[in-house]
């Protein structure tokens, strides 16, 4: 694929504007708090595209459309199911402690709530992944230009880590902020004409049901395998992700999308941000309407690749297969856009794919530093600095994170297994988080031991689970089955779902049993942090379209229907 | 925070909508083979540079109200 001077200036202009919204915020950055929390000013509409964006990284992008390809609609499970419905909740019934309680960050509202230990197993395990997973989103970035358009390994790393650093040491959390803002729009116009593109060369929708029809029975499924996305969720045997209905709404629904969306500090951190609680309540929900119509933009794509490769349209477009004979499901956004967009609109579109990779990146460096700089250095280091000082270690953080980013992503280089392993450990670790809040929100009772051994024992119950069982067809390793197979899943994703449940099950019981035989906190101590000790907030003076509960009421409605439609 | 943000991205989809758009029109035009001969980049660039010119008209209208 060759680039012309159109796509060079395209993406310098991109460049430009994004290092220019760094500079023009700088002299606002006076205080740790404008660096870390952008001042709590932002307007709910900004921090709610943020919200989504942070989120958007590339390995969003391409894993979305990966799984489109692989188990195909099924996949908006993950939206419709997981993450909107746990949007609403966050924005409803947890905002309301985050942002009520002042706290700073997510690991600091479980030390207000419970104690210590429990925000240092938080605090450290969240600061050790969000590097990482930082440094993994790099490497597959410097990967896939390398493979796409030749360009250096080391030059596409260290320019993007250098661009990125610049704009958060300049402007903060707001430079960060406002940028997810432009990388949103920037790939929902950068990857919108692909999905026409490539619906037009499947025949449109019609055409694309007949020839995943095609797709579902050559592998053995019935002809709606790959476009309904409930009708087969009766057996896990009937549908291509092996999962039924119940791990299904439980794994995906309730654990893991709850978990990640309602506790996960990257995305929180936006909410908190907001000028109001008004507007931090509102900033989930606003999100919530642009993700629901996700799925048309990363799954999509997915299922036309695969649609298109067994049943080729007039363009030729397929699937490559990778050694082990397997298709390569992670190039299908990344060649479809280099097969169907011409000079020009190929700029907008890789501007897109590198938009995803930095906003994923930003999010993960502005998480970071503040859980580093507020729930590490000041708690355990530096405790009676001056604000100037933790201003200045936010910036120095900054660079510390991005550095261990590089050398993450230098090592996954090397040793895909290394990395491979701690994914797996922050999974083990994060199963079990959306019970300590939940318990810790709404049940006063629960206390700081109960939820520390809860958590430890979740991630050990996720470890334990996940050493015991292995996917149908995988090696004892990364994979699973470490101390003995006892149990075979039909698929790596029932796994995922089964370990989650589980590890969320144990810590839930535990907490409640050692809260139980331990002492309760006082009342007054709770005031702010507990549902049933904190005053609801107010919204009788809002319009009716700034009430929380009624936009939470619309986006479940239109989320029901879109299951409707799909089903 | 002192900078509406709605100008930085209007700006900037004004900007590459009129690239597009300038490109679609004065560009080579055998590139549209790939995309199954339609000119996108004409198409979609217009689409860009109405969102752009939507953005900035939003942005400055909030900068003339916090001027008051």
């Amino acid at each position: 694929m060759q680039l012309t001077l159109i796509d060079w200036l395209i993406m310098a202009i991109y460049f430009i504007f994004v290092l220019g919204i760094g500079f023009a915020l700088k002299r606002y950055m006076k205080t740790s708090t404008d660096f870390f929390l952008s001042g709590r000013s932002i307007p709910a509409w900004i921090a709610g595209l943020a919200f989504l964006s942070a989120n958007l990284g590339a390995q969003e992008v391409i894993g979305m459309a990966a799984s489109g390809a692989k188990y195909g609609i099924s996949t908006s499970h993950f939206y419709w199911v997981g993450a909107i419905p746990a949007m609403v909740f966050v924005g409803l019934f947890m905002m309301p402690f985050y942002y009520g309680s002042r706290a700073r960050s997510v690991p600091e509202y479980l030390k207000l709530r419970f104690d210590e230990k429990t925000r240092g197993f938080n605090a450290i395990s969240f600061a050790a992944m969000t590097v990482f997973s930082s440094g993994i989103s790099m490497y597959a970035m410097g990967l896939l230009l390398n493979l796409l358009l030749g360009w250096d390994f080391n030059l596409s790393i260290w320019v993007s880590a250098f661009i990125v650093l610049a704009y958060i040491l300049l402007g903060g959390l707001t430079s960060a902020i406002y940028n997810e803002v432009l990388q949103f729009f920037l790939i929902v116009f950068g990857l919108a004409p692909l999905v026409f593109l490539g619906l037009r060369d499947a025949g449109g929708w019609s055409g694309l049901q007949t020839r995943l029809a095609n797709v579902a029975t050559s592998n053995g499924y019935s002809p709606g395998a790959w476009t309904n996305s409930w009708r087969l969720m009766h057996d896990s045997s009937a549908n291509p992700m092996g999962v039924e209905w119940f791990g299904m709404a439980m794994g995906v629904g309730f654990v893991l999308s709850f978990g990640y969306w309602c506790t996960d500090f990257l995305v929180v951190q936006r909410a908190m941000a907001a000028d109001s609680m008004q507007a931090a309540r509102r900033t989930p929900l606003i999100a919530a309407v642009p993700k629901m119509l996700f799925p048309f933009l990363v799954i999509l794509p997915g299922m036309i690749a695969i649609a298109l490769t067994y049943q080729a349209g007039e363009s030729g477009f397929s699937l490559p297969r990778k050694v082990d004979g397997n298709f390569n499901y992670d190039m299908a956004i990344p060649l479809m856009l280099s097969h169907y967009f011409p000079n020009g609109l190929l700029g907008l579109g890789l501007t897109a794919l590198i938009a995803s990779f930095m906003s994923g990146m930003a999010g993960n460096v502005t998480a970071f530093n503040t859980v580093w700089t507020y729930d590490i250095y000041q708690s355990y280091i530096k405790k009676d600095g001056t604000d100037q000082h933790y201003l200045w270690m936010g910036r120095m953080s900054t660079v510390f994170g991005i550095v261990i980013s590089v050398g993450a992503a230098y090592v996954a280089t090397r040793f895909n297994n290394i990395m491979d392993m701690l994914q797996l450990v922050f999974a083990f670790v994060n199963a079990p988080l959306f019970a300590t809040f939940l318990l810790g929100m709404f049940w006063k009772r629960a206390t700081g031991h109960g939820a520390f051994i809860g958590l430890v024992g979740g991630t050990l119950g996720a470890a334990i689970h996940h050493g015991l069982s292995l996917p149908r067809g995988g090696l004892p390793g990364v994979k699973g089955g470490w101390i003995t197979t006892l149990h075979t899943y039909p698929s790596e994703m029932a796994q995922n779902f089964w370990t989650a449940i589980l590890a969320w099950t144990v810590c839930f019981s535990l907490t409640i049993v050692v809260s139980l035989f331990t002492r309760p906190r006082n009342d007054s101590e709770l005031t702010g942090l507990v549902w049933s000790l904190t005053e609801r907030p107010r919204d009788a003076d809002l319009n009716w379209y700034q009430k929380p509960s009624v936009l939470a009421g619309l986006v479940l409605i239109l989320v029901i229907i879109l299951n409707i439609i799909f089903w | 925070m002192g900078l509406d943000i709605r100008l930085p991205i209007g700006f900037m989809f004004v900007f590459v909508g009129l690239l597009l758009t300038g490109y679609g029109i004065f560009g080579p035009s055998e590139i549209y083979n790939r995309s199954l001969g339609i000119n996108v980049n004409l198409g979609w660039g217009i689409v860009l540079l109405v969102f752009g010119l939507l953005m900035m008209f939003l942005g400055r209208h909030s900068l003339k109200q916090g001027k008051d």
